[in-house]
């Protein structure tokens, strides 16, 4: 080929590589501005202290902040404990071993399993043997969610730790349990705190799971064992309604949520570039 | 010299194997996860699919009232959403994972980056509530008399793009599945580029060949496995989403020629009509409709996750 023509084609596909950069760019820029600019004029104060209002009537996100908050930290309580020890064990027992392969596998498939699937679950293995929908439901539902998300990063940070440390420790006459409590978890803190609040970031949007765990509530409860309500659901039934407040609404939760979660993935990278450079423009 | 005491070192000892199993029991409680997730949806389904057996998945059929049920629409919209969005989002995707590891200035790197993360990080039903009210909309009046004038007379082709334009239905669940899948396909691309070696980039410049072509005839072909496992990756996630698509899809139980018509998908049937279920054989058919995304999915993912590690294996063997 003659070398213009070559530095034509350069050119155009340098070109097409562009507009796909700035089409990926407007998408999130467009997201973000329908979210600030319809979230911002349902929102006021009556928004952080009412309960979800009926048709027409006034109202606030009050008790779906409040059973958000709950279910999503209930989620994390139950879920990050069983992802950081199965992080551990993959990092400091198991390592090459034939299960702990498996069970890598496993967890990158449950890591991109649909929510939806996970909510089926949660119905046939929670609900039904319960005989009604409940908060706990919910917060069992998002904690499925939680767990390969802590594994991973716990695995993955576990594994930066300096060989150095562990040997020390080791030498030291420390069991490998102390190692672990007392070297590895504080020196690889922030990396799996990073974990946490990744998990927290994903869970606390996921709609599917709930919708047929914890369902909604129209009022305000703190019963684990009854139905809650919670942003997403919210988010859910008031944009496809046909009532002008209840839309409102759903765009003031929506604003509220997406920035929520979007200022948690910031922080968690932050946090994960400011101690570990070498790994902080990954994941 | 130290003197052990015999009791602290049995303690330590228990707690030793006390952790230890706890780590085991945690590790082993992910396999029962996804081992009871599959089980539980079998025993679920098995009323509809004993009482209906092959013809689930062979018909379109889907009435309540009748107790009459068959997976062929929503089995059809998932896989023409799912490829639509593909169609879209893998070519842009390539793209923004180009301009990140070849094009961009170190400067700008850090920034598009962490916007292609965060477009990533923002929750589905968002997606779907912007598609309803925003891309809909805009679909409705721009995009689609556009495409029934110009491609739906022509024949073949045509019939693809023909009725009116509702706004909302396959081709726009595909469009925002597109804009959904697009961080995670530029994100695993970009990191997949990035395992390329220098050298080897280096020496097609040395022979003169211009950025494209060291794109095309270096990194590309040294990154096919793991393009084809993040494009997989992808395409799991636009199968089994959810919310995005419920919104726009249409909720309607039929197959239409054309993608601008309504249609329905796995994960949204599921998500309209599952409170609202009633009689065994109802539920059962939709928890047997789960049955089948998660062995759609899951057959993708591990397909996915087998390439990822193909090129995990290799990029650790040349290191």
């Amino acid at each position: 080929m003659n070398r213009p023509l070559r530095k034509f084609m350069n050119g155009v596909f340098i070109a097409l590589s562009m507009i796909a950069t700035s089409l990926g760019l407007a998408c999130l820029g467009a997201i973000l501005w329908t979210l600030l600019s319809h979230g911002l004029t349902g929102m006021n104060l009556a928004t952080f202290t009412q309960m979800t209002p009926p048709p027409g009537g006034q109202g606030g996100l009050l008790n779906a902040i409040y059973g958000s908050t709950v279910m999503t930290l209930l989620g994390i309580a139950i879920g990050s404990p069983i992802g950081v020890l199965a992080g551990t064990y993959l990092a400091e027992y198991g390592r090459d071993s034939r299960l702990s392969v498996l069970v890598r596998f496993i967890n990158d498939v449950l890591l991109s399993a649909p929510s939806i699937i996970i909510g089926l679950f949660v119905y046939e293995v929670v609900v039904i043997r319960m005989g009604h929908f409940s908060a706990i439901a919910g917060a069992l539902g998002l904690a499925v969610l939680a767990i390969p998300v802590t594994l991973r990063t716990t695995e993955d940070m576990l594994n930066l730790v300096p060989v150095g440390m562990k040997d020390s420790s080791a030498a030291l006459g420390a069991y490998p349990w102390r190692t672990t409590l007392s070297v590895l978890y504080p020196a690889a803190r922030s990396g799996i705190v990073t974990g946490l609040l990744l998990a927290i970031a994903r869970i606390s949007g996921e709609t599917a799971p709930l919708l047929f765990t914890a369902l909604n509530n129209q009022f305000w409860s703190d019963n684990l064992n009854a139905p809650m309500a919670n942003l997403p659901v919210v988010i859910f039934q008031f944009a496809l309604s046909p009532y002008k407040n209840w839309q409102d609404l759903a765009w003031a939760g929506a604003l509220i949520s997406t920035f929520t979660i979007l200022l948690l993935s910031v922080t968690a990278r932050v946090l994960l570039a400011v101690t570990h450079p070498e790994r902080g423009s990954r994941q | 010299m130290a003197i052990i005491d015999p009791r602290h070192a049995a303690r330590q000892l228990i707690f030793e194997r006390v952790f230890r199993s706890a780590t085991l029991a945690a590790a082993i409680l992910v396999l029962l996860i996804l081992g009871g997730v599959a089980a539980s949806l079998l025993r679920g389904a098995w009323p509809a699919l004993s009482h209906f057996g092959i013809k689930f998945v062979t018909r379109e059929v889907w009435n309540p009232v009748t107790d009459e049920f068959g997976a062929l629409a929503p089995i059809y919209g998932t896989l023409v959403t799912s490829l639509i969005a593909m169609v879209l989002a893998v070519p842009t995707g390539f793209g923004i994972a180009l301009f990140l590891t070849e094009l961009c200035p170190p400067w700008l790197k850090r920034p598009i980056g962490v916007s292609v993360e965060l477009l990533a990080a923002v929750p589905s039903i968002i997606f779907g509530i912007w598609g309803l009210f925003v891309l809909a909309p805009v679909v409705q009046r721009h995009l689609q008399p556009w495409l029934i004038s110009h491609i739906g007379p022509l024949p073949g082709i045509g019939r693809l793009f023909q009725g009116p334009p509702f706004g909302i239905g396959i081709l726009t669940a595909g469009l925002v599945l597109a804009i959904m899948v697009l961080p995670f396909i530029a994100a695993t691309m970009r990191d997949v580029f990035d395992t390329v070696p220098p050298m080897l980039k280096e020496s097609g410049y040395g022979l003169g060949a211009t950025t494209w072509e060291v794109i095309w005839h270096v990194v590309v072909p040294h990154s096919r496995v793991g393009m084809v496992g993040g494009i997989m990756l992808g395409l799991g996630r636009a199968l089994g989403e959810t919310m995005a698509v419920t919104f726009v899809i249409g909720n309607a139980h039929r197959i239409s020629a054309s993608i601008l018509a309504p249609g329905t998908t796995i994960s949204s049937a599921i998500a309209n009509e599952f409170t609202e279920a009633v009689g065994e054989l109802y539920t059962s058919s939709l928890i047997a409709l789960g049955l089948l995304l998660f062995i759609i999915t899951f057959t993708v993912i591990i397909a996915a996750q087998a390439m990822l590690r193909r090129l995990e294996r290799r990029a650790l063997s040349s290191a």
